[in-house]
């Protein structure tokens, strides 16, 4: 299809959502001589052309520190990366870019607030309410935050199908809770949490609410405000755009009211051995030189984004969903882990008598990438009473014939262990 | 024989479908879990020792077939060595498993042997090694857990 063709007019929307794979070149090779059917997106997705090239050219001819030169390399680079700050901000709809607070990823996000919230609200006795299906970057902060201050870290159970147990939460929900902290897509299972309403019970009792969106802005338009959050991490990598790039959305007047998570430069207005002051939002949070390069990297990848009719781009990834279960099913001796009716493109499961470290190993040989193993959710595998599942998890650019790979994949493993 | 079956031979499927040694054991003189953090292999290595001799050994714990066939070789193997004999034995399975290139396992290796295929599978490495870990802990003395970390 020509490029005319895909774009009928400079602003529509794209709506041909098979078009798009064409702008991944590393989609285009085969791996031990078979085509690469690349499924671990849930892990990190592939950078389009447009962003690669857009992180080039920033290295090739406009390199510089940001905010302190006042010479034109310094300034295109200041421009550039602040950009991005309102490209983000648009994206996420968020009240303003002092609500941007750029980061390494999901994980630096859930620790700042862990520490810097955390040190600020949290007493003895305090409660912090997770669930059984974070990823460990939202536990763990947790703990550690919990153990500095004598507060408690609570996680609601999940049920068989891999959903939030609503009236365990509910209950779980007190004046203890300070702080209420949930994935809004889950890593290993896929569940989409209607985190709206968990975030109004949470603020019905008074705890602020955080939520890790590292697994959903790949494949939804989150709008911050609409939620009501207080807080939304999230990873440039995940979302098609250079890894070490990280967003934490907090509302103004928590993030104002909360100390520096680091020292050094940027985050500072005047230093002396007796006092310093801090710079305003979002400064006041990034300290020391940011990852310039992989930011204007994820500006890039939000214009690609942008362009896409988001629409069209979840009946895409559904249509894979149901056809890679449907697939699935039909194996012999597979079984699903997690089963949620409101699912990302996201598939844990298990093959009878076979590792899912062993299958990983034996579909990658017929160029099929998938994830295996725990997926830093160990709490939700022994929820499932599994040592690890397989996971694929499908992008935009995913295709049925990557699915069908990964079923020849699978039939590989079945002839190499049962003969 | 294509690269999988490299990897994967009759002999190693067969220690996992039915792991020799496999249980507890009472009465065990050393006790160590041996945790593999990247896929969650994880095993429990129980060894009896007599007057400087693996009297006996054995192993539970869950893993893929490359970490359970090399266990379940490994107690086959180490029952009746000398503690100095058996980390002898550590330092060769230990040579062959990382030696690059195409170097040939030393021949008294026997039926370990199997397990050079996984040279070829850098991420595979560490669940081979395992159970040899464990063993070289529980011989050594000292640590009760070990990683492959």
């Amino acid at each position: 299809m020509s490029e005319l063709a895909r774009q009928p007019a400079a602003d529509a929307p794209i709506t041909d959502i098979p078009s798009l794979r064409r702008d991944f070149d590393v989609l285009e090779q085969t791996i031990h001589g078979k085509p690469l059917a690349y499924l671990d997106n849930a892990a990190s997705g592939q950078c389009p052309r447009s962003v690669i090239e857009a992180v080039t050219r920033q290295q090739r001819l406009n390199h510089a520190n940001v905010h302190r030169g006042v010479h034109a390399l310094s300034e295109r680079s200041t421009a550039a990366y602040e950009g991005t700050r309102a490209k983000v901000r648009k994206f996420i709809n968020s009240a303003s870019t002092d609500e941007i607070v750029f980061t390494r990823g999901t994980t630096e996000s859930i620790n700042l607030v862990a520490s810097s919230l955390g040190r600020q609200i949290l007493e003895p006795g305090d409660e912090i309410l997770i669930s059984w299906m974070e990823h460990h970057s939202n536990i763990v902060p947790w703990q550690l935050i919990a153990e500095r201050t004598g507060a408690k870290v609570v996680a609601a159970p999940i049920t068989d199908a891999g959903e939030i147990d609503r009236k365990a939460f509910r209950k779980l929900l007190g004046e203890r809770t300070k702080i209420v902290a949930l994935t809004h897509v889950s890593n290993a299972l896929g569940t989409i949490n209607p985190v709206a309403e968990l975030i109004a019970e949470a603020h019905a009792v008074g705890a602020l609410v955080l939520i890790d969106g590292a697994q959903a802005v790949p494949h939804m338009r989150v709008d911050v405000q609409a939620l009501g959050c207080d807080f939304y991490a999230f990873s440039g990598h995940k979302m098609f755009a250079p890894t070490g790039t990280g967003v934490l959305y907090g509302k103004r007047t928590l993030l104002e009211r909360m100390p520096p998570y680091q020292g050094g430069g940027e985050m500072i207005l005047t230093v002396s051995f007796e006092h310093t002051t801090y710079n305003a939002l979002p400064y006041k949070f990034e300290a020391g030189t940011p990852n310039i390069t992989g930011v204007i990297g994820l500006g890039a990848t939000i214009d690609y984004l942008e362009r896409i009719d988001f629409g069209a781009l979840a009946a895409h990834e559904n249509d894979l969903l149901q056809y890679a279960t449907e697939r699935l099913l039909a194996f012999d001796g597979i079984e699903l882990i997690g089963t949620a009716p409101h699912r990302a493109s996201v598939l844990s499961f298990v093959l009878e008598g076979i590792h899912a470290h062993d299958l990983g190993t034996i579909v990658d040989r017929e160029g099929v990438a998938i994830r295996t193993g725990h997926h830093c959710a160990m709490p939700v595998m022994d929820r499932f009473g599994v040592p690890a599942t397989a996971r694929a998890s499908f992008a935009f650019y995913n295709n049925r014939a990557d699915v069908d790979r990964l079923l020849i994949g699978l039939q590989r493993a079945v002839e190499v262990f049962r003969g | 024989m294509d690269e999988l079956q490299e990897l994967y031979r009759e002999v190693i499927l067969d220690h996992n479908r039915q792991p020799r040694n496999f249980g507890e054991l009472a009465g065990a003189d050393r006790v160590v879990e041996g945790t593999n953090p990247l896929c969650g292999d994880k095993i429990t290595l129980y060894v009896k020792l007599d007057d400087g001799t693996v009297a006996d050994v054995a192993f539970k714990g869950t893993g893929c077939a490359i970490s359970v066939a090399s266990s379940s070789l490994m107690t086959e193997r180490v029952k009746g060595l000398r503690v100095d004999e058996a980390l002898a034995l550590f330092d060769k399975v230990h040579a062959m498993l990382t030696a690059a290139g195409e170097e040939a396992p030393a021949e008294d290796l026997d039926k370990l042997a199997a397990l050079a295929g996984v040279r070829e599978y850098p991420s595979r490495v560490k669940c081979a090694s395992l159970a040899w870990h464990a063993l070289k802990t529980a011989l050594t003395g000292g640590e009760t857990r070990v990683s492959t970390e």
